[in-house]
């Protein structure tokens, strides 16, 4: 098994066999998503309007939530400084804890999300599209997410610091995830809103390893 | 031989003259009372322009003065985060030691700028648009531009190490830079009310000269006050360093002896 490999794996070990946070998180994205209709009232109606986007913020909060697992624990076991001085470059590594972080925190929540869509009394069809939507558009917070938790990690006190400083950053995923779902009467900007969504993601995964092994490694030191 | 050893010794260029910090300081503590001076008469007039010597909108009436302070301090809340992200660049490739001192002191006065463009804006919409808040592109830019700087002072603060948070800080404010324009322009794309540029155009202002000169002197005086303050506040971070590393020492020196 090569090094990418051997590090996504034990990453999704850890997090599987360790007594992992993966399902903490997706009860709290089921319960940000119950928690709507007792603020806004049960109706029917409003509530399938309003799915959405409430499915998209369940989402961009709990995995706001989880970024502190991404790299902390391996800088206070000191896993994170023999990476540093690994044969693969940090730039890789960090690809692979990015691609590990997605399949633990952003998949589950896709997995989870028929069952808000039932909740919230989607119809099928734009529950198709926030599917879609959220799988084109998860990679992009995990990307951002991985910039915000290289920044902090040096910091003691860092946990609730990274979703201030990423929640400002994620806003154009929100739009245009939001976006990508059909919506109402007027013209219908869905296509164009998901190829933008896409766009995002790929720069955001391809250029974040970088900036978040440059951070790493300049907070190390 | 002499000659050689000129030669041979590296070019000092201002460049390198000023990352020494007390160098840079004795460089420029005889600029600040200049700068204050001229801040200070660049308002004196851009103020009396503003308020008695510029027409009144025929639609908005003297709502329209807002703009001297709102233009201004929007444009200053753009160009502070440039200054930025230009220190940042800096502080990462060259490892310029002042670059890092210019871009802490210049998050906190680019938030006050950003702050104040929202508040005069507010201000001057809930005459104009009937509303004090309105969830158009620009305002909202402009607001999630706030959150950016006050994410980047809150992680000042949190840091222990400033030199080591200075290259980490760096990183994130040039991540901030690129993210930016595709905030802005997403944000356009989701909503718009306010209104396009008006003042810098391919085919020149759309405004009469009696409006433009007091916003321009406005314009000046706000970019010279900024300038003014950023000098200050990089003394005073100099200044604050320095006692930070003399107490330092102070503590070593107890426990040795």
């Amino acid at each position: 098994m090569n090094a990418f490999g051997a590090t996504l794996a034990r990453d999704l070990r850890l997090a599987l066999r360790g007594g992992g946070d993966v399902l903490t998180l997706v009860l709290f994205f089921v319960i940000v998503g119950v928690v709507v209709p007792f603020a806004v009232g049960p109706d029917q109606a409003l509530l399938a309007r309003l799915a959405p986007g409430m499915i998209w913020i369940a989402a961009f909060l709990s995995m706001l939530l989880g970024l502190d697992r991404l790299f902390r624990p391996d800088h206070e076991d000191g896993t994170l400084l023999l990476l540093r001085q690994a044969d693969l470059p940090l730039p890789a590594i960090v690809a692979a804890k990015l691609v590990a972080h997605w399949l633990l925190a952003a998949l589950p929540l896709l997995l989870a999300s028929p069952l808000l869509a039932l909740l919230l009394s989607m119809d099928l069809a734009s529950f198709w599209r926030t599917l879609l939507s959220l799988a084109v558009g998860t990679p992009a917070l995990a990307a951002f997410g991985a910039i915000g938790a290289s920044i902090t990690v040096g910091i003691g006190r860092g946990g609730l610091l990274a979703p201030i400083l990423i929640a400002p950053l994620s806003v154009p995923v929100l739009i245009f995830g939001v976006g990508a779902i059909p919506a109402g009467p007027g013209p219908d900007q869905s296509g164009s809103a998901l190829l933008f969504l896409a766009a995002i993601s790929l720069i955001a995964c391809a250029t974040a390893p970088f900036a978040a092994a440059l951070a790493i490694n300049a907070g190390e030191d | 031989m002499s000659a050689m050893t000129v030669v041979s010794a590296p070019k000092q260029r201002w460049w390198n003259r000023i990352a020494h910090p007390g160098q840079f300081v004795a460089w420029t503590r005889p600029l600040l009372w200049p700068l204050v001076l001229c801040t200070a008469l660049l308002f004196a007039v851009g103020l009396w322009f503003a308020f008695f010597n510029s027409p009144q909108d025929y639609q908005m009436g003297d709502t329209v003065r807002i703009m001297y302070v709102h233009v201004p301090t929007a444009w200053l809340s753009q160009f502070v985060y440039a200054t930025m992200a230009v220190s940042a660049l800096g502080s990462l490739v060259w490892r310029h030691p002042l670059a890092d001192v210019a871009m802490k002191a210049a998050a906190p006065l680019g938030a006050s700028f950003t702050a104040l463009a929202l508040f005069t804006g507010s201000l001057w919409g809930r005459p104009t648009w009937g509303t004090f808040w309105e969830w158009d592109g620009r305002m909202t830019s402009t607001l999630v531009l706030l959150f950016i700087y006050l994410g980047i002072i809150a992680l000042w603060r949190a840091f222990d190490d400033q030199l080591r948070g200075a290259r980490v800080i760096a990183v994130f404010t040039l991540v901030g830079a690129v993210n930016i324009p595709i905030i802005k322009f997403s944000v356009d794309w989701w909503s718009t009310l306010h209104q396009p540029a008006s003042v810098f155009r391919a085919d020149g202002p759309r405004m009469p000269g009696s409006i433009l000169t007091p916003l321009f002197v406005m314009f000046f005086a706000f970019t010279f006050l900024f300038i003014t303050l950023q000098l200050k506040s990089m003394h005073t971070e100099i200044k604050r360093r320095r006692v930070m590393s003399l107490e330092r020492r102070a503590v070593q020196g107890a426990a040795d002896a």
